[in-house]
């Protein structure tokens, strides 16, 4: 049973939509009904079927939109992909782990086979079917990093472990939510996180790099984290908050449910075997509020989340201009009943 | 180490005796499937049941990263230590199956410098073994220095000067060949990066003249080449499930609440989530907290503790588990 993959836009008239069957499916990220910042890491282990989890790396239904919308962005914008020098080898590594997965959970749509270092790999969906040598990059139309992802969804940064710290030493970044590859590049874990409020009194970043730099090969991990986005942009990257940022002005009680989506991003942290280094895909998920509704639970749960959400917390997640807007249209869908544990539908 | 590694199950498939003390083990994977890919200067931990007893032992992986058909390691017999050289050394015969970890890399190459100069002791030259055969394979720029007790105790030193020639440097002290470290220190070109494996002595050493002599920290690479003390066997009481448990040398508090069949909450196994955090209700004696979640506040109180990596010395311990 193959994925019927959606012709969408990101941009310009929004046609992106998720399908009923991919509503259910979507990663709400709250299991109870308050939020505050924490680490909350587990192991990156395979989940229900149906789910974003039933494959270690996610192909879903908007995979051929978004790897043409972030053909668009590197077009506009070359250094939304950039890899240092010394992180070759890890862009290798990389395109080791996205191939071999996404062929594993996906073998109707990707083939990859090896002889030695002769590989080639079919990506049936995108129409490639390229033969290469491992570890010479002249035999691919980019770097290793770049090649694969630009046929992966999701944001990937690679760091580089060293000194006790990580550093982001590459990356391809397109659907990020504001923050910028370019400002970034080059910086360790405590100078990339800099700007998240609270997090820092509780010492938590000290207690997440202690583990990022502890992750084993073999035994990847994953987070969830969450913000909301005005209209289904993927591209929401200071570079073009002009673009975006004033979205956030035009929520309307009327126009809510179609506006206003929850965007979810499943980070996940690998440790690649060659560079050592840790690879880190973010791979964003997006639901407008019409769609989630669907599921009573999340409508009332969402309400009484971004109700109560911290101020601090709602100012760095860029909420504060249409969060009132947004409590009172999803208050109508809360009948003060009790939500079920967990974090999936009813 | 931390607990819940992931794990491999091998066979051993070849037994070389390399000199009087080393001797180098081959293994491959019971399945016959290729072993994960490492980098040059991982480990990996090897299980060894010796009886009633298993001990848990890292080992440098000495083969190419780019052939992972097989591990390899070799280890000194080390008639003094706890016991784990001398059971490779006595009772491992090709065709017994083992386990051990996935690789773990704690003495990775920095692939930003320009050149990689490398100093060994002894067995210490074991990761160098693997990073000089990666930055061969990659026309990395590096130059080794090895240190070894006399000529027929230089492991591998043969090999090695075959393979790179000019680029390894050996030196013998029953020669009184020593390195001289202060002009080699003082002669690299900017941007190289230094790695030290040996004794204590010698990274000590060799750490001291590079700070002295102006080297940035962050170029100063070192792995201290000793096992991970075992920790003693300690009691427990599990006050609300009603049992007594007996937490063993090579297993975590974790493991043993887990083995009695009371199921505690966890997350990372690692001492950094803060889900299995665990009340104490009374304890007499000394706790060893290896945790990074709890406050030194909470460590000095006495009344919590992480059973996934820390651990217990003494005549009681009372959990509310």
């Amino acid at each position: 049973m193959g994925i019927t993959f959606r012709k969408e836009t990101f941009r310009d008239d929004f046609t992106f939509r998720n399908s009923p069957e991919h509503i259910r499916r979507f990663p709400f990220p709250f299991h109870e009904d308050s939020y505050m910042y924490a680490v909350n890491i587990e192991p990156h282990v395979v989940g229900p079927k149906g789910s974003v989890l039933e494959n270690l790396i996610d192909v879903d239904e908007h995979y051929v939109a978004e790897m043409q919308d972030r053909a668009l962005v590197l077009a506009e914008d070359p250094l939304r992909c950039q890899s240092l020098p010394h992180m070759t080898l890890a862009g290798w590594d990389l395109l080791e782990l996205l191939m071999e997965q996404q062929a594993l959970g996906y073998p109707e749509h990707f083939t990859l086979t090896r002889d030695g270092d002769r590989w080639r790999w079919i990506n049936r969906p995108l129409g490639i079917d390229d033969t290469f040598t491992f570890g010479d990059t002249s035999t691919l139309p980019y770097g290793p990093m770049e090649y694969i992802t630009r046929q992966s969804q999701g944001d990937f940064c690679i760091l580089d472990q060293r000194d006790g710290n990580l550093w982001m030493d590459a990356g391809m970044v397109t659907t990020q939510a504001d923050w910028s590859l370019d400002f970034d590049i080059g910086m360790n874990f405590f100078e990339w996180h800099a700007p998240v409020p609270l997090a820092h009194e509780k010492g938590i970043f000290t207690r997440a790099l202690k583990f990022l730099t502890n992750i084993q090969q073999g035994k990847p991990a994953r987070r969830l984290n969450w913000t909301m986005t005005i209209n289904p942009r993927l591209d929401t990257s200071p570079e073009n908050y002009h673009k975006w940022g004033p979205d956030r002005a035009t929520v309307t009680p009327d126009n809510v449910g179609d506006k206003v989506h929850l965007r979810v991003e499943l980070q996940s942290f690998w440790r690649l075997p060659r560079s050592n280094a840790i690879v880190f895909p973010i791979r964003c998920y997006l639901i407008k509020m019409d769609e989630l509704v669907t599921q009573p639970k999340w409508a009332r749960r969402l309400h009484r989340v971004i109700r109560d959400l911290p101020e601090e917390l709602a100012t760095y997640k860029g909420l504060t201009r249409y969060r009132p807007t947004l409590v009172e249209w999803l208050s109508k869908l809360d009948d003060g009943s009790a939500t079920s544990p967990g974090f999936g539908p009813d | 180490m931390s607990t819940g590694t992931t794990k491999l199950d091998v066979v051993v498939s070849d037994v070389v005796p390399v000199n009087e003390l080393v001797t180098r083990f081959h293994f491959r994977r019971r399945d016959g499937e290729l072993l994960p890919t490492f980098s040059g200067g991982a480990h990996v931990v090897v299980e060894m049941r010796d009886g009633d007893r298993t001990r848990l032992n890292p080992y440098s992986l000495m083969g190419s990263p780019l052939d992972t058909r097989e591990y390899t390691i070799s280890i000194r017999r080390d008639d003094v230590g706890r016991g784990g050289s001398l059971f490779m050394h006595r009772s491992v015969r090709p065709g017994l199956e083992m386990v051990i970890s996935y690789p773990v890399n704690l003495f990775s190459l920095d692939l930003r410098a320009k050149k990689h100069l490398m100093l060994a002791g002894g067995i210490g030259i074991t990761p160098f073994m693997a990073q000089t055969a990666q930055l061969a394979g990659e026309g990395g720029n590096f130059e080794l220095h090895y240190t070894c007790r006399t000529a027929s105790l230089g492991t591998y030193a043969d090999v090695l000067q075959q393979r790179y020639g000019r680029r390894v440097r050996l030196y013998h002290d029953d020669r009184g060949e020593r390195i001289d470290l202060d002009r080699l220190l003082s002669s690299q070109p900017l941007g190289t990066h230094l790695y030290v494996c040996g004794p204590a002595g010698m990274i000590g050493w060799v750490r001291e003249r590079a700070a002295a002599l102006g080297w940035p920290p962050e170029t100063v690479h070192f792995e201290h080449f000793a096992a991970p003390q075992p920790g003693l066997p300690f009691d427990v009481t599990l006050a609300i499930s009603g049992k007594t448990i007996r937490v063993g040398e090579q297993q975590s508090l974790l493991e043993a609440i887990e083995a009695a069949g009371v199921d505690p909450p966890y997350l990372c196994r690692g001492g950094v989530c803060g889900q299995c955090e665990t009340n104490v209700i009374a304890s007499d004696g000394k706790f060893i907290h290896n945790d990074h979640w709890l406050s030194e506040e909470d460590h000095r109180s006495g009344c919590k503790i992480m059973p996934c990596v820390s651990r217990f010395e003494g005549k009681s311990l009372v959990l509310e588990r």
